[in-house]
């Protein structure tokens, strides 16, 4: 019994050697490739270390309830994280996703609520958000406005055109079917609560994750996007498509805000003129966590998933602290992207510096 | 220096525009209520009161943050974070006049606090943009979320309120008959217009925002230029915070200033600053401010849902920038090059 018990001891630390042994090796690779993908291993690094201070200072972080919930309460962001990161990799930004969030889910909600086909309403939030990405792109690609300025108006025009909508929160009605996005699906029943659960919420994100991993990695037009934030003359002074794919950043950004709209809408069966409100903020911070350069050019969209999931994991443990104030959240989300940021200059530096 | 001079000076400046506005919007007013412009005196107080008045009472914040602004954006940067500084500083003042008496002196104790505070503020975005590096937005948007986060830790989610006749007197009270925060808000840009203008600090702000590097070769240091107009923008959204909150007494934490930061924009724009940086409009950007308080004064006035001017200021926005921009602006004189004046080519 005890020899089994030490036994056992032994095997999990030598596979947890054998595995950092592993990380180590791919980190080091990493960095090898691409100075600017140490931000990305310290995002890795900084979940890890959160996933493992979560267990010890207040436990049951390694459950399948808590991390099914890390994922399907955080699908939209990482979804967010997923277009953000096309427009940063161009060196853009966009800074109207959470409004475009207000006004898609304010007014899905309203038109399912007034009988309109569901399935229908779904794809009219996802063509509002396009349509917010169609208009922002066309100001930043066709008239050279600097995106932020040009995000920051249809922002605003979101939030407003929301307000106008409605000032109250609008409810979806119990029995809509927009709500079996977020219907759990048990994939391993556990004891008690504790179940590895799914929704189609989370599906979708992984699925969005995943094929902004192949646009943007195995795509003609994902290599643009990243020549366009490299250097934009010479991407198309090499005949690059450059106008089209700032376009096409834009819209996937908004339309991919569209897409998270359904996917929250779903699962609060709320939604309101001020929802989303700094959803932008937490988006920028999960791309630049993950390691994707603000000045665009290089990144990972993979670890904008890691930092939206490290600023989920955030949240769990400030709710589990108890001791933190919730409203000190968006400060100490902005201090963590200010020290990214700051990473970020510090290897761009000592990169131009050589 | 005859009439007709100074009508092609005035036709020249971009923000002639923002005052027909400003005329048009009147006048619609003055159609609906003929006696709309009407100024009377308080018979007990000798106090003006009157739609005008309210105007310019609603502009003193606007002019503030606006007058701040313009100087950031003519470095080429841009603040974000003044709605959320006014906000801190509301919080703060509120917060402390709250927990004492109302003394004049707690009152002066709450204003010198807040100004800190928001000056701190302005010197951290200053410092992160001109010493790190790092890009204004992105610094000022963070600033901006993390603002209105610092104004609710402060108090601890509530919109606090506190009574002090003194510090109400700021927005309430009246000096020779004319509402005080009036008369503050224009001495206010007076002196920032006076140290811009009669010094070379504002061609040094401008040179900036031309070339930073031209600038800097001819021995402009940037750094401490940069700090200066960030920590000018954030003191000056504080004394906008403090006119803001001293008309209720009250500060609401998510409401107190949201959404200023467009106003400012938008007034900015408006007075003819170009958003890429480069000469600046200190007339054009409080010419924008009253523009903007009249639009607001008028929306209410005619019944419009408040809850659309949002949408429609960045419509203008959208449509300002498009203005601006090369595309348009070439397209428009390649059609009017034959009836080109010197004071149409001085504009463009």
């Amino acid at each position: 019994m005890r020899s089994d018990h030490t036994s056992a001891v032994a095997e999990t630390v030598e596979h947890q050697d054998a595995q950092r042994r592993r990380w180590g090796a791919l980190s080091a690779r990493l960095l090898q490739v691409n100075p600017s993908a140490m931000p990305t291993a310290a995002a890795l690094v900084l979940f890890a270390v959160m996933l493992v201070f979560g267990e010890v200072s207040y436990g049951g972080i390694f459950q399948y309830n808590t991390l099914s919930n890390l994922l399907i309460n955080n699908a939209h962001l990482i979804i967010l994280a997923v277009g953000m990161t096309f427009v940063i990799l161009t060196g853009g930004i966009d800074l109207s996703v959470g409004a475009v969030i207000a006004f898609s889910s304010v007014a899905g909600v309203m038109l399912a609520n007034a009988g309109w086909n569901p399935w229908l309403v779904m794809v009219v939030m996802v063509v509002i958000g396009l349509l917010f990405g169609v208009v922002a792109g066309t100001l930043v690609e066709f008239f050279n406005v600097q995106p932020f300025i040009a995000t920051l108006a249809t922002m605003f025009l979101g939030r407003g055109l929301a307000s106008m909508l409605s000032t109250t929160p609008e409810r979806l009605v119990d029995d809509s079917p927009i709500r079996l996005l977020s219907k759990r699906i048990t994939l391993i029943d556990g004891p008690g609560v504790n179940d590895l659960q799914l929704t189609a919420g989370g599906i979708i994100a992984v699925v969005v994750l995943l094929g902004g991993f192949f646009v943007l990695h195995r795509t003609r037009r994902g290599r643009t996007t990243y020549a366009i934030g490299g250097s934009e003359n010479a991407a198309s002074l090499m005949g690059l498509p450059v106008r089209s794919t700032k376009l096409m950043v834009y819209m996937v950004s908004g339309g991919l805000a569209g897409v998270a709209a359904v996917v929250y809408t779903s699962r609060l069966g709320i939604a309101q003129n001020i929802t989303g409100t700094g959803w932008e903020l937490d988006a920028i911070a999960a791309v630049v966590i993950g390691g994707t350069l603000l000045t665009g050019g290089a990144g990972y969209v993979l670890g904008s998933a890691v930092g939206a999931l490290v600023l989920g994991l955030m949240n769990v443990l400030i709710v589990r602290d108890g001791g933190i104030n919730p409203e000190m959240t968006t400060v100490i989300t902005g201090a963590i992207l200010l020290v990214f940021v700051l990473l970020q200059r510090g290897v761009t530096m000592r990169r131009s510096d050589l | 220096m005859n009439v007709r001079d100074l009508a092609r000076r005035a036709l020249a400046a971009r923000y002639i525009w923002a005052v027909v506005a400003i005329l048009i919007l009147l006048a619609v007013n003055l159609v609906r209520d003929p006696g709309y412009l009407a100024i009377s005196v308080n018979p007990v107080t000798e106090n003006l009161s009157g739609n005008l008045l309210d105007i310019l009472r609603n502009a003193a914040p606007i002019l503030m943050i606006a007058v701040g602004m313009c100087l950031v954006i003519s470095t080429g940067g841009i603040d974000l974070s003044v709605g959320s500084v006014m906000a801190v500083s509301g919080a703060v003042s509120m917060e402390l006049l709250s927990s004492t008496d109302g003394t004049p002196s707690a009152a002066l104790t709450a204003i010198a606090l807040a100004l800190l505070v928001s000056t701190v503020i302005g010197v951290v975005n200053g410092f992160l943009v001109a010493v790190v590096g790092l890009q204004p937005f992105i610094t000022t948007l963070v600033m901006m979320l993390a603002g209105r986060g610092i104004a609710k830790v402060i108090t601890s989610g509530q919109n606090t309120t506190a009574r002090n006749e003194t510090f109400r007197w700021i927005a309430n009270g009246h000096v020779l008959g004319f509402p005080v925060v009036i008369l503050l808000a224009l001495a206010v840009v007076l002196v920032v217009g006076l140290v811009v203008r009669r010094t070379a600090l504002g061609l040094m702000i401008e040179s900036i925002g031309i070339n930073a590097k031209a600038s800097r070769m001819v021995g402009i240091k940037p750094r401490g230029l940069l700090i200066t107009v960030y920590s000018v923008s954030g003191l000056l959204a504080g004394i906008a915070g403090l006119f803001t909150v001293s008309t209720v007494m009250t500060v609401d934490v998510s409401q107190t200033g949201s959404a200023m930061e467009m106003d400012a924009i938008l007034a900015v724009v408006i007075g003819g600053t170009a958003l890429a940086g480069g000469k600046f409009s200190l007339t054009g950007a409080v010419a924008g401010a009253f523009l903007i308080a009249t639009l607001n004064k008028t929306v209410v006035f005619l019944g419009v849902p408040s809850s659309a001017t949002p949408a429609f200021k960045a419509v203008v926005i959208i449509v300002i920038c498009l203005i601006q921009s090369e595309r348009v602006r070439g397209y428009v004189s390649s059609r009017r090059r034959v009836r080109t004046t010197p004071a149409q080519e001085r504009v463009a």
